[in-house]
């Protein structure tokens, strides 16, 4: 081993990364890396089940594709505005990046909300994660329809955050804190939503602790690495769409 | 916020190219799969194999791989790919459940 290859004691001489890029983004990329993989276990998981069943059931009909279909066009859509803002912050252009920020997560709340109304749709048909009212010998169906839909709508709503968090900061908070306290109070008791909220609440906090105890004008690097998070939640969309939507529409919906 | 050095082509036009052919892919799988043009096991490769080349243009364009050094293209897209493909080896157990009538 070189005895020089590294000289810790000079202030600002570090190996140069072996990725050729800045260690934020690496460390995203490392972390996207494993995410990958979580989602591929469930994806795996959903596809065992519909292999091993030749009852699955094919509930989503005409209306459902068609919002399916939407949400996709939202996510792809809030991935050209993300590009469009990571160029912008390159550009050193705020207010533009701000604002193409701001789209995507508009995109992003878009595709939250019509995820929620499929879901409070398939509730109300009596699909739970233990039932499903097509086919009682499936049971595993809404478990693994739940767990897949529900953690890829969990990383798009961290995601809207935390593009919140890098497109306003501090200014971010109070918007959060209203709209869990809308959401909170608009939704009845015993909706399956009334208790998720609070994922925003959790966000707040969370984001909170971020932007207090480590204030920071986050740069263009943060907003690429922000990109690249957003990205990868519309990346694996790319596979629940066709895997869940469109291997089980029912044509005469 | 301050500037960075731009290390490829930051034309905008190319990303609304991508973005385009992203929504088109995405209205053929919508008609290909409503109109169950294919039996389900060749409509779930063609579906595949259109989610793959969709996948490929974000990580590609959006994700700014295609413009990293080939070196960590390499180290990211191989590990991933063989870790996915791993999990493949499950398959054949659930194929196997069919074919012997296991309720």
């Amino acid at each position: 081993m070189a005895d020089v290859a590294v000289q810790h004691e000079v202030s600002g001489v570090f190996e140069p990364s072996l990725f050729g890029t800045y260690s934020k983004k690496i460390g995203m990329w490392l972390f996207l890396a494993s995410d990958s993989l979580t989602f591929g276990a469930l994806l795996f998981a959903y596809s065992y089940g519909r292999l091993s069943n030749p009852h699955w059931p094919t509930p989503f009909g005409k209306e459902s594709i068609t919002n399916a279909t939407v949400m996709t066009a939202c996510l792809l859509s809030s991935s050209l505005t993300m590009v469009l803002g990571v160029l912008a912050a390159r550009r050193g252009d705020r207010a533009w990046t701000r604002n193409w920020l701001l789209a995507t997560m508009f995109f992003g709340a878009a595709f939250i909300v019509l995820h929620a109304l499929e879901w409070t749709k398939l509730i109300h048909e009596g699909m739970t994660p233990f039932t499903n009212p097509w086919d009682a010998d499936v049971p595993q169906f809404g478990g693994t329809f739940f767990t897949l839909t529900g953690m890829h709508m969990l990383h798009v709503t961290i995601g809207v955050i935390y593009l919140g968090v890098v497109a306003l900061r501090k200014k971010f908070l109070p918007v959060l804190l209203v709209l869990w306290l809308v959401g909170w109070l608009t939704t009845s008791g015993n909706a399956v939503f009334h208790i998720g909220i609070h994922v925003l609440l959790l966000g707040a906090i969370v984001s909170a602790m971020v932007l207090f105890l480590h204030p920071k004008d986050y740069d263009a690097h943060d907003v690429e690495v922000s990109g690249l998070y957003w990205h990868f939640v519309d990346l694996v969309w790319m596979f629940i769409f066709p895997l869940v939507y469109l291997m089980s529409t029912r044509v005469t919906g | 916020m301050h500037n960075i050095a731009a290390t490829h082509d930051e034309n905008k036009a190319q990303y609304f190219w991508v973005w385009g052919a992203l929504l088109v892919l995405t209205g053929i799988e919508v008609v290909l799969a409503y109109n169950q043009v294919f039996q389900p096991v060749r409509m779930l490769e063609v579906l595949m194999v259109l989610s793959v080349i969709k996948a490929a243009l974000i990580i590609a364009y959006f994700m700014h791989l295609k413009f990293e050094v080939p070196f960590m293209r390499f180290m990211l897209m191989a590990a991933i790919v063989a870790c996915l493909c791993l999990m493949c080896i499950f398959f054949p157990d659930a194929l196997r459940i069919v074919k012997l009538g296991v309720q």
